[in-house]
């Protein structure tokens, strides 16, 4: 919601939860927005172009279609997987589908760019993720749907990152004061090693994120140990709503809103 | 006097001490033999449980339903048990473990984040296993926030709560309020995973059991994280000559440990050296101690120092890039 209101190109009309009580939906009304809980209803009846879905697998599922027939582009925030799956600096050219997308989770949002920048120059036989993450920064949405997150965040570290096999681990830490998100990528590659072409490559995938986060940065630069190659990166939060160690949360809205960019750039129709 | 249900966990933690390098021989062998002792459950893996193996925490020699099927295939009285960390284990790897004959999963997660079990503990159950919700570091959070995690792994099905010490930091007496506490809120029974840190693991397992935890953990010559855990062998021992009922046989679990210290021979028993001190005193989980000492010598920093700076970070289990970065700092300066 900080995101969207800062941005120029984006008129905020609604938004809409299902509870009365939500948090979320008072700040908003604070602000001078018009909220709902009727959830997806009010959406189609605003007539908007854009809904960021930020609800659960099983109800995008259910809203999914009904957004399609209005017309509507869904953003998707869930691990539903209805739509096409997009890490913005990775694929969102090949992206012609503007009907829904997917954003897989924070930790593929976090950690693809760097197996996309490896496997460019040598090809990434096995990637392996580890998101660490405050536990304060992940809620019963995540926690209910962890083997999801799990799962999509791996299938995605081939599907996107174009791994030959991939496998992912989600840490949750409690420390007080609360840690910022962080990922550590390990890749086994196939064939000579260019450790300064990697370095490169991988430098420069940082660099297309932090385009849309700014808080994305390279903590353990690519190195190799033993027979494969480590890399560290940790995500601070812009702290628009959410405080800065919640990156998680923060490059998967900034996603969001890279996706949305783009859908404002391409000519519509009509 | 308490009747004890006693899970030897030998083969999944003892997994850590080897480099998680068992054999389905190594596994064949040793489960049969606490199997003819008179072990309850046997639990069996990746130090880290189904789906561990990895670059981040270690690669294993062998797969997960390898070792399962060279322990369901050696025993006849016994349950073999898994551990499964959910962000680390799948449903996949739940139903792998049910199709070869697991009996018993137990589903993991650092003490304080019960409700990201849910949905494992629910698989598990479904899959007709007796399911145990593993609270990791239970020395890591206070009496009363374990009691409340507790009663969350309860309303999600599990049949059993238990607290497992990691660190090896715990007195007797703080054993003694976490169990109490836990106890005092739900129905099902609890049990007790120490760590030997500070010599403490069979003292520790008396004091649990004397306030009412039933299922005890142990391990044969004491493998397991760090200092190790509590040597299964010994613990039963105490606990017989402490009057419980126990169902292993003494002689019987004298052979195993035999039979098991000959198949990793000539590993040796794990002992409290200077780093497992300071990380017991530092409350370090004990997984650490191989990524501790090698990232200090890689890297050239004092491992004491390394086990200071991690305690003070508050790590959890699977933190291991963290002890490299830590590692890496130390030695810069």
């Amino acid at each position: 919601m900080y995101k969207i209101r800062r941005n120029p190109r984006f008129d905020l009309r609604v938004i809409s939860g299902i509870d009365p009580n939500s948090e979320g939906l008072a700040r908003a009304r604070d602000l001078g927005f018009r909220t709902s809980t009727n959830g997806v209803e009010a959406i189609l009846e605003e007539r908007v172009q854009i809904v960021f879905e930020a609800t659960s697998a099983k109800a995008h599922l259910a809203n999914a279609p009904r957004y399609k027939e209005a017309g509507i582009f869904a953003i998707d925030l869930t691990p539903a997987k209805f739509g096409p799956s997009v890490v913005p600096c990775v694929n969102m050219k090949d992206c012609s589908d503007l009907t829904n997308v997917n954003l897989i989770s924070c930790a593929a949002q976090a950690t693809i760019p760097v197996v996309y920048g490896v496997n460019r120059i040598a090809k990434v036989e096995y990637a392996e993720i580890v998101a660490t993450v405050s536990s304060l920064s992940i809620g019963p949405g995540t926690r209910q749907n962890i083997e999801e997150f799990t799962l999509t965040t791996q299938k995605a570290l081939s599907d996107l990152g174009g791994a030959s096999r991939g496998k992912a681990l989600v840490v949750v830490n409690p420390a007080d004061p609360p840690i910022i998100m962080r990922n550590t990528i390990y890749a086994m590659i196939k064939g000579e090693v260019d450790e300064v072409a990697i370095k490169h490559s991988v430098n420069n995938m940082v660099e297309e994120v932090r385009r849309y986060v700014p808080g994305y940065r390279l903590t353990v630069e690519p190195f190799m140990r033993g027979d494969h190659l480590m890399v560290g990166v940790e995500v601070e939060g812009a702290g628009d709503y959410l405080p800065a160690y919640a990156g998680n949360l923060d490059i998967i809205n900034a996603a969001a809103i890279a996706v949305a960019e783009r859908f404002c750039d391409i000519p519509k129709k009509g | 006097m308490s009747k004890i249900t006693f899970v030897d966990v030998t083969l999944r933690d003892g997994n850590h001490t080897y480099r998680h390098q068992f054999t389905p021989e190594i596994v064949s062998a040793t489960a049969s033999a606490l199997d003819k002792a008179g072990i309850d459950f046997i639990e069996v893996g990746h130090g880290d449980g189904l789906g561990g193996s990895s670059l981040h925490v270690g690669r294993s020699a062998s797969s997960d339903r390898l070792l399962l099927e060279a322990a369901c295939r050696s025993v006849n009285q016994a349950k073999i048990a898994v551990l499964l960390v959910p962000g680390f284990g799948l449903f996949g790897d739940l139903e792998m473990a049910a199709e070869v004959g697991v009996k018993v999963a137990r589903v993991a997660t650092h003490c304080t984040e019960a409700d990201i079990t849910e949905q494992h503990l629910r698989r598990a159950k479904d899959l007709g296993m007796f399911t145990v919700g593993y609270l990791i570091s239970a020395g890591m959070a206070s009496p009363e926030r374990l009691a409340n995690e507790a009663k969350k792994l309860e309303s999600f099905g599990a049949d059993c709560i238990n607290l497992a010490e990691s660190q090896g930091h715990l007195l007797p007496t703080e054993v003694a309020s976490r169990i109490r506490a836990v106890k005092k809120s739900v129905e099902i029974p609890v049990g007790f995973h120490p760590h030997n840190n500070l010599g403490l693991a069979i003292g520790n397992i008396l004091a649990a059991v004397d306030e009412g935890a039933t299922f005890i953990d142990g391990s044969l010559k004491g493998f397991g994280g760090g200092a190790g855990n509590a040597q299964t062998e010994v613990a039963i021992t105490a606990l017989k000559r402490a009057g419980h009922d126990i169902r292993a046989d003494l002689f019987g679990i004298l052979d195993a440990a035999d039979v098991f210290g000959q198949q990793v021979a000539p590993a040796p028993m794990p002992v409290i050296d200077n780093d497992s001190i300071l990380m017991g005193y530092a409350n370090v989980y004990g997984g650490y101690i191989h990524p501790i000492k090698s990232a200090a010598k890689k890297y050239g920093c004092d491992p004491r120092a390394l086990v200071l700076r991690l305690g003070e970070r508050k790590v959890v289990a699977a933190q291991e890039d963290v002890v490299i970065e830590e590692a890496q700092l130390l030695a810069g300066r």
